[in-house]
C-alpha cells in the first residue's frame, strides 16, 4: 500500500462531509467519506481546492489526521487563520453534507510506517499536531509497541488540539508517553511546562541520542527551526529529524 | 516579514512537484550543484512567495537555489540547474 499511495497520478476528486468536531475554539476536524481512497501514510497531506462563483480558486494543504487503518473516511483538521483564504471557510461555513474538492495522499518524506521503528520522538506546536496524531493514531491501530514520547506545545489548556483523546490513549498504553507545555497561560495549579520548548526540555522528555529516535517536528516555522537545531545540537543525527513547517502561505 | 518566515520544508512542494513529474518526489534524493551536499527534496527549504508565481527549493546546507516552479499564462517552467543529479527509486512491480 505504501508503494500505491506515492506512485499514483494525482487527481481532484470529491469528498462529502459526513461530520464535523468542534476540536478548539479555533480548530475544526472535518471528516469525509472517500470511497475508492488508495490509502495513505501516517504523515501525508491533501490538497484542498475551493472554487468561488466567478471561477477564482484557492488551493492550500492540509495533513491528514486520521490513520491509514481508517477505511474510506478522511480526518483533516483544520485552525482558522483569520487572514486565511481557505481555512475560515472549511472552519465556518462547511456543513454536513457538503462536498469538498482535494487531491491525495500527497508526499512521502515526512511519513511514518509501523514498519519504520522508533523509537518515535514527536514534536509538535499548535496545529502541527494533526500530521503525528495520524502516527500515533496508526502505531496504535496496527498494534505496534514502538515507544513513543509526545511533547506538545500549545498557547493554553483550551487550545490543546485532541486533549482528551491524548489523555485516555497515554493512560490506556504504556509506550506512548505524553508531555504539554502551556506558553501564554496555564490553569490554577498547573504543574507541566509553562514555557517554549528548549534544550532542557527536549533533553528531559525525549530520547537520548544513543537510542537513536526517529523524530518528527511539525509547528509553526520558529518552533520547528528551533528544536530541530538543537535536536542536532544535543547529537541526534540530523537525517532522523524530520520537519514539517507551517508557514503564512497556509491557511 | 522576516524571509525564513516564508521558508517550508520541501515536503510543501510535493504536490506541485507530482504535479509535474508524475511521480512522488519529496522522497527522492538531489544532489546540491553548488555544495555537493545530497539530502532528499522534503528536507531542502522551499520558499513560497503569496504574491509570486511560483516556488523555490533551496540547499538546505548551503542555501543555493535547486529547482525552481514558476507557473505563468498556462505553463509551467522548471528550472533544474541548481541540481547536479536526482534519485527517485524505481517503482516496484505490482504497484
Amino acid at each position: 500500500m505504501a508503494r500505491a499511495a506515492v506512485q499514483r497520478r494525482l487527481n481532484w476528486r470529491l469528498g462529502q462531509v459526513l461530520e464535523l468536531i468542534q476540536e478548539t475554539p479555533r480548530v475544526r476536524s472535518v471528516v469525509l467519506a472517500v470511497p475508492d481512497w488508495p490509502g495513505h501514510l501516517a504523515g501525508q497531506h491533501v490538497d484542498v481546492r475551493l472554487t468561488a462563483e466567478d471561477g477564482y480558486q484557492a488551493q492550500r494543504s492540509y495533513s491528514i489526521a486520521s490513520p491509514p487503518d481508517d477505511n474510506e473516511r478522511l480526518v483533516l483538521t483544520v485552525e482558522r487563520l483569520d487572514d486565511g483564504e481557505v481555512s475560515p471557510y472549511l472552519v465556518d461555513e462547511l456543513r454536513p453534507g457538503d462536498r469538498l474538492e482535494f487531491r491525495g495522499p500527497i508526499g512521502g518524506y515526512f511519513v511514518w510506517d509501523a514498519s519504520m521503528g522508533g523509537p518515535l520522538f514527536l514534536v509538535a506546536g499548535g496545529s502541527g499536531i494533526c500530521p503525528l496524531m495520524a502516527m500515533i493514531r496508526h502505531r496504535t491501530a496496527s498494534a505496534n509497541t514502538v515507544p513513543t514520547r509526545l511533547l506538545y506545545s500549545s498557547r493554553s489548556l483550551a487550545d490543546v488540539i485532541y486533549r482528551d483523546e491524548l489523555d485516555r490513549r497515554a493512560a490506556i498504553d504504556g509506550g506512548l508517553h505524553v508531555v504539554h507545555t502551556l506558553t501564554r497561560a496555564q490553569p490554577e495549579g498547573w504543574n507541566g511546562h509553562s514555557r517554549r520548548i528548549d534544550a532542557e526540555m527536549l533533553e528531559e522528555v525525549g530520547w537520548a541520542p544513543a537510542e537513536r529516535p526517529l523524530a518528527f517536528v511539525c509547528g509553526p516555522t520558529p518552533l520547528v527551526e528551533a528544536v530541530a537545531r538543537t535536536l542536532v545540537d544535543l547529537g541526534h543525527e540530523a537525517r532522523r529529524v524530520k520537519t514539517e513547517r507551517f508557514g503564512p502561505t497556509g491557511g | 516579514m522576516d524571509e525564513s518566515q516564508l521558508r517550508l520544508d520541501g515536503n510543501a512542494a510535493a504536490g506541485v512537484l507530482q504535479e509535474i513529474f508524475v511521480q512522488e518526489l519529496t522522497a527522492a534524493r538531489g544532489a546540491c550543484a553548488s555544495c555537493g551536499m545530497v539530502a532528499h527534496m522534503g528536507a531542502q527549504h522551499l520558499y513560497m512567495y503569496p504574491r509570486a508565481p511560483g516556488a523555490v527549493l533551496r540547499c538546505n546546507t548551503c542555501d543555493s537555489v535547486l529547482m525552481v516552479v514558476v507557473h505563468d499564462g498556462g505553463r509551467r517552467r522548471v528550472g533544474l540547474s541548481g541540481l547536479t543529479w536526482l534519485e527517485t527509486r524505481e517503482p516496484t512491480p505490482g504497484s
